[in-house]
C-alpha cells in the first residue's frame, strides 16, 4: 500500500513526468530536433516510479539504454534532460552522453549503461561502498530481461549474496530484448527464481501496478538497510513502442499487434493508477491540475532544450581527465 | 646501477634497499594506511606476494574475489564512483581481456560520458609473466591495446623506487590508472626512498643513462638488457642514451623528443608484439615532430606478431636481448 496523500500524488506525478517526457521527446525525435536513437520508457512508468519512490534522497541507482524514465522517477529537473537528448551544453552530461545515457548523479544515478548488463557490477560495487564506509545507502540497480543472460548478472548477484550488499536488483521484464522474446532466450523464464541459486530472496511483481512494484521494493530496501542482503525484484511490465522510435523490423512481427493494443488499452499503468486514486476519493480536479503541472514542466523542459546551445568546439576535451593532459589535446579543433 | 630517477630522491630523506615487489607491497601498505578509502580488492591476493597486506588489514580493507574478473572490475569501479578508491588487483596481466568490457566502456568513459559528474578513482594492477613457460594464455603484455582507450592512464616503470612512488601517485589520483608490472622485475633491487609522502609524477619519463650518439627507449623489462647493451656499446665508444618511459599514457614526450633532438638517432625496445606497439607510436611521433633531426631511420625491438610458445627455446627467440639491441644500435650508430 502507498504510504500516505503525498506519496500518491507524487506518484502519480512522476508517472505522468516520464510519460509526457517521452512523449514530447519522440515527438522531437521524429522532427529530427534529437539525433541518434530514441528508446522510450512508455509503458514501463510503473515498474520504474514504483522502484523510485521506496527510495531515499541519499541512496544510488543504475540504469540502462532505457533509461529516459529513471532520473526523472527519482525526481531529476526535466530540462538538462531534454537539453542532453539534443545534445545541447546545458544538458545533464552537457551533451556527452545522449538518450541512451542519461545520467543525473543529483538524484543518485551513478551511471545509465548501454552495454547491456554493464551497470549490474557498478550498482554492486556501489553498495560495496556502502558497506565498507558504513553508511545508511542502499543501491537499486535496473536492467532489462535480456541483461539477465549475461554473465555480469550472475557474478554480481553471487558477490551481492556473499556479502550481503545493501543492493536491490530489479528486473524491468517487458518481454523482449529487442526482438527476442524470454521465451525464445530463457532456459528459466521464471526470472525471479534465479534469485534462490544465489542464496537470496526473489519476488515476481505485476510491473503495470505502481502499488505492488513499491511495496516490493520498500520490503526489499528495508532488508538491504538492516544488513540483510540484497533482492531480485522481477517486475512484469511492457513496452508499448518499438525497441527504439522508427525502427522498421522486417519478417515476422516478433510480438503480435493484438498484444500490444491489449497493453496499450488494458495495461496502461498510468489508466490504472489514476482509476485507483479516484476510488480512493482523490478530487477530479487535483488530478487535473497535477497533469496540466506537468504538461507546462514539459513545456518548459523542450522550450529550454530548444533554445540552449550547442557545446562549443573548445569543450571537446573537457572531463576526459581530472586534469588536462594536454599530451592528449593534440587534435586542432 | 646508477639512475636519474635515484638521483632525483630528496638527498635529505632515508632509503632502503628493497626488491620490486617489496616496494610495490609497501606502496599499497603506506596508502591503505594513510587513507581509509583505499581497498585492495583481487583473487588470492596473499598468493602473489600480497600476504603482508592481507596480514594487516581487516577484510572491509582487504576483498578476496570469487574467480568473476569482468564483475569485480565494474565492482571496483562502483565502489570507485561511490567514495572509495580501489586498488583491483587482476593477477595475471592475460586475464584483463575478461576486465577490459568494465574497464574501457565504464572505467574510461563514465567521467566524460556524465560530463562530469562522476569520477572513477581506480587502479588496476596486471602482472606480465611472460617468459616463463607459461603458454600463450599466461604470458602477455597487452598494455598497447590499452593505449588506445581514450580516459585511461597507464604506468610500466622499471625500477623499484619508481613503481612505489608512481603506485602511490596511481592511488592518489582520481582517474582509472592500469599498472602493468613486469615480473621479471619483481626480484630486482634498489634503493626505495622510506618517506611515505615520496611520489613519482605520472606522465614523466626518466633518463636512466646519459649519452650523446644513439637514443634507447626501454619499456619495463626491457630496461635491463638496454642497460647492459650501453654499457658494453660504451667500450666501443658508442655513447648512448638510455630513457624510461615510466608512464606509457600520457607518454613524455617531452623528455624523449629531446634526446632524439640531440643524438639523431632511435632504437626502441619493448616486449609487447610489434604492431601498434608503443615503439610504433613513438616513433611516428618522432618521425612527425622531430624528422629533420632523424640522422638515421627508427629501429623498433619488439616481439613478433606471434603468440608466446610453451617451449623454451622457442619463448627465447621473441623477446629483444642485449645482443640484439647492441646490433640494432651498432647498425645506426656510423
Amino acid at each position: 500500500m502507498v504510504a500516505s496523500n503525498q506519496l500518491q500524488m507524487q506518484t502519480y506525478r512522476l508517472m505522468l513526468r516520464i510519460r509526457k517526457f517521452e512523449e514530447e521527446g519522440t515527438r522531437l525525435y521524429k522532427a529530427g530536433r534529437i539525433p541518434g536513437a530514441y528508446h522510450a520508457s512508455i509503458g514501463q512508468e510503473a515498474a520504474i516510479v514504483g522502484a523510485c519512490t521506496a527510495l531515499q534522497a541519499g541512496d544510488a541507482m543504475t540504469g540502462t539504454h532505457r533509461s529516459h524514465g529513471h532520473p526523472i522517477g527519482k525526481g531529476a529537473d526535466l530540462r538538462a534532460l531534454m537539453a542532453e537528448l539534443m545534445g545541447k551544453a546545458t544538458g545533464i552530461c552537457k551533451g556527452r552522453g545522449g538518450s541512451m545515457h542519461l545520467a543525473d548523479n543529483s538524484v543518485g544515478i551513478i551511471g545509465e549503461s548501454a552495454i547491456v548488463g554493464g551497470g549490474i557490477p557498478l550498482a554492486t560495487g556501489c553498495g560495496l561502498s556502502a558497506k565498507v564506509r558504513g553508511v545508511d545507502q542502499v543501491t537499486l540497480c535496473f536492467f532489462g530481461d535480456g541483461a539477465v543472460n549475461q554473465g555480469t548478472f550472475h557474478e554480481s548477484l553471487n558477490m551481492a549474496s556473499l556479502w550481503k550488499l545493501p543492493v536491490i536488483y530489479l528486473c524491468e521484464n517487458n518481454g523482449y530484448a529487442i526482438t527476442t522474446s524470454v521465451a525464445r532466450s530463457h532456459g528459466q523464464t521464471d526470472i525471479a527464481k534465479r534469485a534462490e541459486s544465489y542464496g537470496m530472496p526473489g519476488a515476481t511483481v505485476d510491473g503495470q501496478d505502481v502499488r505492488a512494484v513499491y511495496a516490493a521494493t520498500s520490503e526489499a530496501v528495508g532488508r538491504a538497510r538492516r544488513g540483510e542482503g540484497p533482492t531480485l525484484i522481477e517486475a512484469k511490465t511492457y513496452r508499448f513502442d518499438e525497441h527504439q522510435v522508427g525502427l522498421f523490423i522486417r519478417g515476422e512481427p516478433y510480438r503480435l499487434p493484438s498484444e500490444v493494443e491489449e497493453y496499450r488499452s488494458s495495461r496502461d499503468p498510468l489508466v490504472a493508477y489514476r482509476k485507483w486514486l479516484q476510488s480512493e476519493g482523490v478530487d477530479e480536479s487535483i488530478l487535473t491540475a497535477t497533469e496540466m503541472e506537468v504538461a507546462n514542466a514539459v513545456a518548459a523542459a523542450s522550450k529550454y532544450a530548444d533554445e540552449s546551445p550547442f557545446p562549443d568546439r573548445s569543450t571537446l576535451y573537457d572531463d576526459m581527465y581530472s586534469t588536462p593532459l594536454t599530451a592528449f589535446a593534440s587534435l586542432d579543433v | 646501477m646508477s639512475t636519474a630517477s635515484q638521483t632525483a630522491i630528496p638527498a635529505t630523506g632515508a632509503s632502503s634497499r628493497m626488491s620490486y615487489l617489496d616496494a610495490l607491497v609497501q606502496a599499497q601498505i603506506e596508502e591503505m594506511d594513510r587513507d581509509e578509502r583505499v581497498i585492495l580488492m583481487g583473487e588470492d591476493i596473499a598468493v602473489y606476494g600480497g600476504g603482508k597486506v592481507v596480514e594487516r588489514f581487516d577484510s572491509k580493507r582487504v576483498w578476496s574475489m570469487p574467480i568473476s574478473e569482468a564483475s569485480f572490475a565494474g565492482v571496483g569501479i562502483g565502489a570507485a564512483i561511490n567514495g572509495l578508491r580501489p586498488i583491483v588487483d587482476l593477477s595475471i596481466s592475460s586475464f584483463i581481456y575478461l576486465a577490459a568490457d568494465q574497464i574501457i566502456n565504464q572505467a574510461s568513459k563514465l567521467r566524460y560520458m556524465t560530463g562530469g559528474q562522476i569520477k572513477v578513482p581506480i587502479v588496476f594492477r596486471c602482472c606480465m609473466y611472460y617468459g616463463a613457460a607459461l603458454a600463450a594464455q599466461h604470458s602477455d603484455r597487452p598494455y598497447p591495446l590499452f593505449m588506445n582507450v581514450p580516459g585511461l592512464k597507464i604506468i610500466s616503470p622499471s625500477s623499484p623506487a619508481d613503481i612505489k612512488g608512481l603506485l602511490k601517485s596511481a592511488v592518489r589520483d582520481d582517474d582509472p590508472v592500469l599498472i602493468f608490472e613486469d615480473t621479471k622485475l619483481w626480484p630486482a633491487k634498489g634503493d626505495v626512498p622510506d618517506d611515505a609522502d615520496f611520489l613519482v609524477p605520472i606522465g614523466k619519463a626518466v633518463v636512466k643513462r646519459e649519452g650523446s650518439d644513439v637514443t634507447v627507449i626501454a619499456i619495463a623489462g626491457a630496461m635491463r638488457p638496454a642497460m647492459e647493451a650501453a654499457e658494453a656499446l660504451a667500450n666501443e665508444g658508442i655513447s648512448v642514451e638510455v630513457i624510461d618511459p615510466r608512464t606509457l599514457k600520457p607518454l613524455d614526450m617531452e623528455t624523449m623528443l629531446h634526446s632524439i633532438v640531440k643524438t639523431g638517432r632511435l632504437v626502441i625496445v619493448e616486449n609487447a608484439h610489434r604492431l601498434c606497439s608503443v615503439a610504433g607510436e613513438i616513433s611516428a611521433i618522432a618521425s612527425e615532430q622531430t624528422f629533420d633531426s632523424l640522422k638515421k631511420p627508427v629501429q623498433r625491438l619488439t616481439a613478433p606478431d606471434v603468440h608466446v610458445p610453451f617451449s623454451p627455446p622457442l619463448e627465447e627467440l621473441l623477446y629483444p636481448n642485449k645482443d640484439k639491441i647492441i646490433a640494432a644500435v651498432r647498425k645506426i650508430a656510423g
